[in-house]
């Protein structure tokens, strides 16, 4: 399929933000700085229109995340909506707010899988990062029941300055609670977490420690626990390949309906982001000028434009650039290639040990 | 890679489906945060693992249906997918 000249491929996944209410504050939260208010979240209804579109233009996953899914009376609903249409639903919980109750009907209308966040493997630093008194122990009974109703669950671990140093504790802690998989996912500086990236920031040596942990355990635990990894960017050479390349895999529908080609997309200004109130998802993947904006290679500058790597890592990602850079044009500055590389390095030497900006809702 | 014995019994644990969807150009296997295009072969090996079969009776299944590979070309095959997956946890060894 192509518009204008340009390819379309089928999308792969859908990252279905369903409200952006949560108990939690985590001060890494990737949620824009502005939320979607309760009164502007979609109907169920809508939902399983967007589900059925999805799944009709080549869609198999989609990640029912937040915020804080729960906070949804109608989750189930909501569910049961995605598996009808014929999609794999992963639910992205912090587990605060969702009862075991609920997650048994989940489990029954076919839930396929459970990711749970757990902030540290020590609970008063758990506590204390998420924002939430008791939220550790509530995260530990919730995947334990997870394990129980014969869910697979994935453990999902942000790291940064105040639990890099426990990430081996971290992968123990997900394996003893009969987790498949674990994310030992590395801060990525956008919304709250920009806010906080100098509170949040490791240093070289930090990262650096962590990086050979990650290998070391996932060769121990090989065919125990699944292990993956969310690279610290900031501390990279070769910028990551954002979300598959724009508009290439994956689609974001927020809250209130916008759909974005990554969940940061609205930072950058001038974008224009169609409905799913106003269009058909197949409309907005093909034809939506925020979806065109940056798809194929014309719009890249160089040194992306000339680079061996431009459809592997397309650039990098655009968020990144226009934040730290001021163009969502340019390179990636993560890669080295760019000439704006020493800002990130700069950043990177940033840390200060100052109190969280917590998110609130 | 994970040692697999013929008289294990593969099935797909719950969390993993093999589905096939005309957009995506045919089957996949669909697991947590993943997803992996399956060949011919593994889609035909894959429909068999059922919790029920052996891997023996898995490969003896597959010699009568493609009649011209020889039985351990197959039976190396089997092992090495079932291997494979086994250890990515997209595939339980009862």
């Amino acid at each position: 399929m192509t518009t204008n000249g340009v390819s379309i491929p089928a999308p792969l996944g859908l990252l279905a933000e369903l409200t952006h209410r949560c108990p939690l504050g985590c001060p890494y939260c990737s949620n824009p700085l502005v939320l979607d208010k309760r009164d502007d979240e979609l109907e169920v209804a809508t939902w399983a229109r967007v589900f059925k579109e999805a799944s009709a233009l080549g869609v198999l996953q989609v990640h029912l995340s937040g915020g804080e899914p729960a906070a949804r009376r109608d989750l189930v609903e909501i569910v049961k909506s995605a598996r009808d249409a014929g999609l794999y639903s992963n639910l992205i919980t912090s587990a605060v707010g969702l009862t075991r109750q609920t997650l048994r009907t989940l489990a029954d209308v076919g839930l396929d899988h459970v990711q749970i966040s757990i902030q540290d493997s020590d609970e008063a630093s758990a506590d204390h990062i998420a924002g939430y008194k008791g939220a550790f122990a509530r995260k530990r009974a919730l995947a334990m029941e997870v394990v129980k109703l014969g869910l697979p669950l994935t453990i999902n671990m942000v790291v940064h300055r105040a639990n890099i140093a426990r990430i081996p504790a971290m992968v123990e802690l997900s394996l003893s609670l009969g987790a498949s998989r674990v994310e030992i996912a590395h801060v990525q500086y956008y919304g709250w977490a920009l806010q906080n990236r100098a509170a949040l920031m490791p240093t070289r040596e930090q990262v650096d420690k962590a990086v050979a942990e990650v290998e070391g355990l996932r060769e121990t635990l090989r065919g125990r626990i699944v292990i993956d990894a969310v690279v610290p960017d900031y501390y990279a050479r070769f910028p990551k390949p954002c979300v598959g390349g724009w508009g290439r895999r994956s689609l974001n529908v927020t809250p209130a309906g916008k759909v974005l080609p990554c969940h940061a997309a609205e930072v950058i200004p001038d974008l224009e982001f169609w409905n799913v109130r106003e269009h058909s998802l197949g409309e907005i993947w093909r034809s939506s000028p925020a979806f065109m904006a940056f798809r194929g290679s014309d719009w890249m500058q160089e040194p992306c434009r000339s680079c061996a790597l431009k459809d592997k890592d397309f650039g990098g990602c655009r968020c990144q650039a226009f934040l730290l850079v001021g163009n969502a044009r340019a390179a990636d500055p993560v890669c080295h290639l760019s000439p704006h590389h020493p800002v990130v390095q700069h950043l990177a030497s940033v840390h200060r040990d100052q109190p969280y900006l917590y998110r609130h809702s | 890679m994970t040692e697999v014995a013929d008289s294990a019994r593969p099935k797909l644990p719950r969390g993993v489906r093999l589905t096939h969807n005309e957009a995506q150009g045919g089957w996949l296997l669909l697991a947590p945060e993943r997803v992996f295009k399956a060949d011919t072969v593994a889609v035909e090996i894959l429909k068999r693992c059922t919790g029920e079969a052996s891997i023996a009776a898995i490969v003896d299944d597959l010699a009568k249906a493609f009649t011209g590979a020889p039985r351990e070309r197959i039976h190396a095959d089997v092992l090495k997918l079932i291997g494979g997956l086994a250890e990515k946890k997209l595939l339980e060894l009862a």
